[in-house]
C-alpha cells in the first residue's frame, strides 16, 4: 500500500459526476502533480484529500489511516491556495506560526519553528510585515511556510502560481521543488499548466472528464501518451492521418491517426528520417533562438521547431520544403 | 463644468446645509439661554448634575454594551455561516434582519409583554433582571438591521471561504476560525454596527417606557415635558453622542491597519 492511497475516489454534485473511479497511490516523499482542463477534477479530488469535500465512494488513506470522514483540521495536513488565503490581521510570523499556536506549542518553541521556516523560504527579515505589504510571490511563499511549519505528512498545492507574473512563477516553483526535497514531504499539486507539470513532477495525472487520463511521468506523458486527449492536452501536436493502406509518406505505419511533436519533424532530409513529406511552409514565427515554423503536408497543418542560426534565414511563407521524420517517433493516437 | 452648473450645485450644498445646520444651530442657541439676557451654560450643567440624568445615561450605555455583545455574537456567526454555507439563504435572512425597519417597536413591545408577562410560561417582566434581559433583546432586534448590514459588508471584503479552509488546514475548528480569523478581519465593520447599535439605544423611548426601565430615553421625553431649556441641552448632548458615533466609525475604519485585506 502507498503512503497516500486514492482507491475508487468517485464524487457527484446532484446528477454532475466529477471525479469518477479516481485511483491513485503515492509513495512518501513523492511530488504528484494533477494535470487537466478546468472541470477536470483535478481541484475537487484535491479537495477531497484536505477534507472539503466529502467523496460519494471511495477511500482515501494516509500511512494507512482512513481519511474519509475526518474534518480537515484532523487530517495534519498542509495547503496553499492560488489566492494566498494569508491571514490579513496577523503578521508574516504569526500566520507562519498559526498552526503551532492552534496546536497549543509552547511560544518559545513556535517562534524557532517560524525563525526556521523564514529561512527555509527566503524571507527571514519579514516576519513583522503584514500580508499586504508583500509582493504575491513573497504572500505565496508565506503561505507555503504557513503549511509546512505544523509539519504536515502531506502538502496540497492548489495552483499556487496561477495569480503570480511568468518571471516568478518560474522561480517559485523551482524553490518550491528545492524544499519539497529537502523536506522529502509527500506533495500532490493541483495546476492546469502543462510546462509547470512537467518541470516539476516526478509523476503527472492527466486528468480528464473526472477521471485519470495517464499517470506517469513527466518523460512518458510528453513522449508515450497513450490517449488522444493526454497527447493533445501536453506539449504541442500535428497529427497526421495514415492513409487506406496504413501509410504516412509511402512509409507503412497502420491504421487510425498519428502525432509527432514539432521537435520531431525536421526541416529538410534529415540523414536516416524514413517518412518525407513534400510541404508548403504558411507561416513563420521568429521566437529568438527558435523559429516556429507551419506548413501544410500530408493534408495536414504541421507545425516544427527549428534552431535560430544567423547563416541560414528560416524559409519564407509560400516556399516549397520538405519536412523529414522518423516513423519510430510517431505517436499511435487511441481514445 | 460651466458657471450655471457650478453656481447651481453650489447652492444646492448651500441649501442642504442650511437646512440641516439652522435648526440645530437654533437649539443650541436656545439651549444657552437659561440665564436671562445672557448666553451661559446653566441648563447643561443643570443637566449633567442631575443624578438622574447620570443614572438613566449609566443605565442605557450598560444595556447599549449588552446589546452590542449580544447583537455580535448573534450577527457576525450567522452573516457568516450564511456566506459560507448557505449563499442561498442569503435574500431571506435579509429580509428577516430587516423586518425591524417596518414593524414599529411598539408592536414588538406589547408582543413581548403578551408573551412574557408574569402570568405566562417564562414570565421575564415578572424581575427587574429579566426584564432587563427583554429590554436588551428588544435593542438587539432594533439594531438588527444596521448591525447585520454593517458585518455582512464587512465580510464581502475578505474571502470568507478561502480563509475559513486556510484555517481549517492549520487545524483550528469553528470558534477559532470565527474568534482568531474572522471577527479580527471585520472588526471595523462590527465596530461600525457597535457604534450605530450605541447611539439608537441611547435615544430609544418606547421599548424602555413601555417595559417600564429607567432609561435615558424616557428620561429625556420626561425632561422635555416638565422643563424649558434643560430639553434642548440634553438634545444638543444626545446630538453630540450620535455624531460621536459617527465620527467613530469613520475613525475606525480609516485607521484599520490592514485595510488592504487580500480579497
Amino acid at each position: 500500500m502507498s503512503f497516500l492511497d486514492i482507491s475508487h475516489l468517485e464524487k457527484s454534485f446532484g446528477a454532475n459526476r466529477v471525479v469518477k473511479d479516481f485511483t491513485l497511490g503515492i509513495e512518501k516523499g513523492e511530488f504528484i502533480s494533477l494535470l487537466g482542463p478546468s472541470g477536470c477534477g483535478k481541484t475537487t479530488v484535491l479537495r477531497m484529500v484536505a477534507g472539503f469535500e466529502t467523496p460519494s465512494s471511495g477511500a482515501i488513506r494516509i500511512g494507512g489511516t482512513d481519511m474519509v470522514g475526518r474534518r480537515p483540521n484532523q487530517r495534519n495536513i498542509g495547503m496553499v491556495f492560488q489566492a494566498y488565503a494569508l491571514f490579513p490581521n496577523l503578521t508574516v510570523a504569526e500566520n507562519v506560526g498559526f498552526g503551532l499556536k492552534i496546536k497549543g506549542v509552547p511560544r518559545d518553541q513556535i517562534n524557532a519553528r517560524v525563525t526556521e521556516m523564514l529561512s527555509l523560504i527566503g524571507l527571514p527579515d519579514l516576519g513583522g510585515r503584514y500580508p499586504f505589504q508583500l509582493s504575491g510571490g513573497q504572500q505565496q511563499r508565506v503561505a507555503l511556510a504557513r503549511a509546512l511549519a505544523p509539519k504536515p505528512q502531506v502538502l496540497l498545492l492548489d495552483e499556487p502560481l496561477s495569480a503570480l507574473d511568468a518571471k516568478v512563477r518560474v522561480s517559485l516553483r523551482t524553490e518550491i521543488r528545492a524544499i519539497q526535497r529537502e523536506l522529502g514531504i509527500t506533495t500532490i499539486f493541483v495546476t492546469h499548466d502543462q510546462e509547470e507539470a512537467l518541470s516539476i513532477s516526478d509523476r503527472i495525472v492527466v486528468m480528464n472528464g473526472g477521471i485519470a487520463d495517464q499517470v506517469g511521468t513527466p518523460f512518458e506523458i510528453y513522449n508515450r501518451p497513450t490517449t488522444r486527449f493526454v497527447a493533445n492536452f501536453v506539449g504541442q501536436l500535428n497529427v497526421f492521418r495514415a492513409d487506406a493502406d496504413g501509410r504516412i509518406g509511402g512509409v507503412s505505419v497502420g491504421q487510425g491517426d498519428f502525432a509527432a511533436r514539432p521537435e520531431a519533424i525536421s526541416l529538410g532530409r534529415s540523414p536516416g528520417a524514413d517518412i518525407v513529406l513534400p510541404a508548403t511552409v504558411t507561416e513563420v514565427e521568429f521566437l529568438g533562438s527558435v523559429i516556429r515554423l507551419t506548413a501544410e503536408a500530408a493534408g495536414a497543418r504541421v507545425a516544427l521547431d527549428t534552431f535560430n542560426r544567423a547563416d541560414a534565414p528560416p524559409p519564407t511563407i509560400g516556399t516549397q520544403v520538405e519536412l523529414s521524420l522518423f516513423a519510430r517517433d510517431l505517436i499511435a493516437l487511441a481514445g | 463644468m460651466n458657471i450655471w452648473a457650478r453656481i447651481a450645485g453650489w447652492a444646492a450644498l448651500i441649501f442642504g446645509l442650511l437646512y440641516f445646520i439652522l435648526p440645530l444651530a437654533g437649539l443650541f442657541e436656545f439651549s444657552l439661554r437659561a440665564r436671562r439676557g445672557v448666553y451661559s451654560f446653566d441648563a447643561y450643567a443643570k443637566v449633567l448634575a442631575d443624578p438622574e440624568f447620570q443614572a438613566t445615561f449609566g443605565y442605557s450605555v450598560l444595556m447599549a454594551l449588552v446589546t452590542i455583545v449580544v447583537g455580535v455574537l448573534i450577527v457576525v456567526p450567522t452573516a457568516f455561516w450564511v456566506r459560507l454555507k448557505m449563499p442561498w439563504a442569503r435574500p431571506y435572512v435579509e429580509f428577516i434582519t430587516l423586518l425591524p425597519l417596518v414593524i414599529p417597536a411598539i408592536v414588538i413591545v406589547f408582543g413581548y409583554i403578551r408573551l412574557y408577562n408574569t402570568s405566562s410560561w417564562l414570565p421575564l417582566t415578572g424581575s427587574v433582571m429579566g426584564t432587563n434581559f427583554l429590554l436588551a433583546m428588544g435593542y438587539t432586534v432594533l439594531a438588527l438591521p444596521y448591525m447585520y448590514r454593517a458585518v455582512d459588508t464587512g465580510l464581502r471584503t475578505i474571502d470568507v471561504g478561502t480563509l475559513t479552509e486556510a484555517a481549517q488546514v492549520l487545524g483550528a475548528g469553528w470558534i477559532s476560525i470565527l474568534g482568531r480569523v474572522i471577527l479580527p478581519n471585520v472588526v471595523p465593520a462590527v465596530l461600525s454596527g457597535a457604534f450605530l447599535t450605541f447611539a439608537i439605544v441611547i435615544g430609544e423611548f418606547t421599548l424602555a417606557a413601555l417595559l417600564d426601565r429607567p432609561a435615558f430615553g424616557p428620561y429625556l421625553q420626561r425632561i422635555g415635558a416638565n422643563k424649558p431649556y434643560e430639553p434642548f441641552a440634553l438634545s444638543v448632548i444626545a446630538f453630540g453622542i450620535t455624531w460621536a458615533c459617527m465620527g467613530l466609525i469613520q475613525l475606525v475604519t480609516r485607521f484599520s491597519k490592514h485595510t488592504k485585506a487580500a480579497r
